[in-house]
């Protein structure tokens, strides 16, 4: 094992880990607002890849440039969603309400598949293979983006979330549910608003990863694992926890796929996620709601 | 009084009628009873206890593999490598729940991390050569030998189905009236004061995993003679974990019937959706999805659930 391989693995590590960090943001904002464990996070992620691919491959729009259109859309249709699905189980057992984004996922990813079969597609516009050195290790830029871009998008989230009146109100729930009724926020819209959000942050990550990855529709299940392993070490509902462990997840799979053989790799992170679970379920950071 | 005819009377139908049924129902028929078995071996730790597994593949994963190995490396007869399978299963069930219950993981945590395990076992699976890592393994000789869990027909494998769902069921009615079967539904309905009762949660939560995840194992091993063939994503995939919850939740979870009523209205339907819309793969598993969302809108305690209060009312 060289320290060349090792760096690498760092950088693309640390570069996919910021979109983790992304992702498990809006999963985090979706359970702090809604307690729920949202398993269909991973397929509206897939749903936004798909549309970047459409976008690209029949009207040749620039993959980060359809962020402008697929955003507000995965905003709007999780809204939608959480109104005509989740809305109505308010009051559901938990385990019901986990068993109806189930569901949701199920619905979601086979419809994909019975419009658009299981090929493998990608988009690749022309910077798609764009590199550079950075010390010994390579960068391929589109990575460079995505990660820039996920953070930037996860720190307009807090931005959102610290400065605008419903981004208070979202906090206000998180934190006191019956207080913020209290207080006369309209609860309701609240939600929908708050599922919303965090679709549309899943939906701007799966824009952002098209150009180096590609489009399936099961592609979203490891992206929604590795959230819940990143939502969980970052404590449940805790976005600053969130995005800091993406980059650790994003660390940990990389550095396990560079030192272990075959798909291994995925048992460092499956392993990580259950030590946390159950050694500090408030997550590593702290602050989360455990168990 | 009447519950009772209509049973015997189901069970009837179900010993007599299948040798006249064509290939195609058999293999339908065996499919509802193989998903119901599972289902019901999920429900004694998901529907009673209240502990809802999303990792049931892990145990069906080593009963499948328990007995193939033992089969192909010793020439061990499957009969036995399901026990061992089983027993396997439960003490990996035993690991995983002391873990979990130890640490006080409950609703969507347990959820995560029996999902977790599985897919663990299921990348172990993978990457381990002596497995057959992602081909997976192949029961080969079809020629008939009952000793060996190998019969010449469906028919044969059917009954061994039968006899495993029915099975499951007498065990779960047999639970439902002990004192295993009462404190676990103490601990399903609030754990806490199931505590302050008296009740040793840990204890009997375990031994409900123990049972469930044994049961399972056993389908597993059924799953591997029946199609002689195994890989880690059939096996250890969270495809198998779902199957199992699905049956019991849309039947009923925590209902005795629950569980192969799912199957008998989840599997034709699946198989009525694949005939009529040939060459397009998923439709099955988005009816599945549908009508999971629509039986906890709508039923929340499943159809029987339905069933019992209509009956009350």
């Amino acid at each position: 094992m060289t320290a060349d391989l090792l760096l690498q693995a760092v950088v693309s590590g640390l570069l996919l880990g910021g979109v983790y960090g992304l992702v498990a943001s809006g999963l985090s904002l979706i359970f702090g607002v809604l307690r729920i464990i949202n398993f269909a996070h991973g397929a509206v992620m897939m749903l936004a890849m798909y549309t970047t691919y459409w976008l690209f491959t029949l009207l040749k729009v620039d993959p980060y440039l359809s962020i402008l259109v697929t955003g507000p859309a995965f905003f709007v249709l999780g809204m939608i969603i959480q109104r005509l699905v989740i809305e109505p189980n308010r009051f559901a057992a938990e385990h019901n309400q986990l068993m109806l984004t189930l569901g949701l996922a199920l619905v979601l990813e086979n419809l994909a598949l019975v419009l658009w079969q299981g090929d493998f597609r990608t988009v690749r516009p022309p910077y798609a293979s764009a590199s550079f050195m950075l010390g010994e290790a390579l960068v391929e830029v589109p990575r460079l983006v995505a990660c820039g871009g996920a953070v930037v998008m996860a720190l307009a989230l807090f931005a959102f979330l610290r400065l605008t009146d419903v981004g208070k109100a979202i906090r206000a729930l998180a934190e006191e549910p019956e207080g913020a009724m209290l207080m006369g926020i309209d609860v309701r819209r609240i939600r929908a608003v708050a599922f919303g959000v965090g679709s549309g942050c899943v939906a701007v990550a799966g824009a952002l990863v098209t150009p180096f990855f590609y489009v399936a529709p099961d592609v979203g299940e490891s992206f929604n694992i590795m959230a819940f392993v990143v939502v969980v070490l970052g404590g449940m509902g805790n976005f600053v926890g969130a995005l800091l462990s993406g980059f650790i997840v994003g660390l940990a799979e990389s550095l396990g796929a560079t030192l272990l053989p075959g798909s291994l790799k995925q048992l460092v992170v499956f392993a990580l996620f259950v030590l946390v679970l159950l050694f500090r379920p408030a997550g590593l950071v702290g602050g989360g709601r455990g168990r | 009084m009447a519950a009772e005819v209509v049973a015997s009377l189901a069970v009837g139908i179900l010993v007599v009628a299948p040798p006249f049924l064509p290939p195609y129902f058999l293999e339908i028929l065996i499919s509802v009873m193989l998903f119901g078995y599972l289902g019901a071996a999920w429900n004694i730790l998901g529907g009673y206890a209240g502990q809802f597994s999303f990792g049931h593949a892990a145990y069906f994963g080593i009963g499948a593999y328990t007995s193939t190995l033992l089969f192909l490396t010793l020439g061990l007869t499957p009969w036995l490598g399901m026990l061992a399978g089983g027993v396997l299963a439960a003490v990996f069930g035993l690991f995983a729940g002391y873990l979990s219950f130890r640490y006080g993981l409950r609703g969507p945590y347990f959820s995560l991390v029996t999902l977790a395990f599985a897919e663990m076992l299921r990348v172990v699976a993978v990457n381990t050569k002596a497995v057959g890592s992602s081909l997976g393994l192949v029961i080969p000789n079809r020629e008939s030998a009952p000793l060996n869990f190998v019969f010449a027909g469906k028919l044969p494998y059917y009954y061994v189905i039968l006899a495993m769902a029915l099975a499951a069921l007498w065990i779960t009615r047999r639970l439902e009236r002990s004192k295993l079967g009462y404190s676990l539904l103490a601990i399903r309905e609030n754990e806490d004061a199931a505590e302050a009762a008296g009740v040793d949660s840990l204890g009997m939560k375990l031994r409900a995993m123990a049972l469930s995840s044994f049961l399972t194992a056993l389908g597993g091993t059924f799953y591997a003679q029946y199609f002689a063939y195994i890989d880690p994503t059939i096996t250890f995939g969270p495809a198998v974990s779902i199957q199992g919850l699905l049956q019991a939740i849309v039947g009923g979870a925590g209902t005795v019937l629950g569980p192969v009523i799912g199957a008998f209205v989840l599997t034709p339907m699946s198989e009525l959706s694949r005939a009529a819309l040939r060459g397009r793969a998923g439709v099955d598993v988005m009816l599945y999805g549908l009508v999971l969302i629509l039986v906890i809108s709508f039923l929340p305690n499943g159809l029987m659930g339905w069933v019992r209060r209509r009956r009350r009312a």
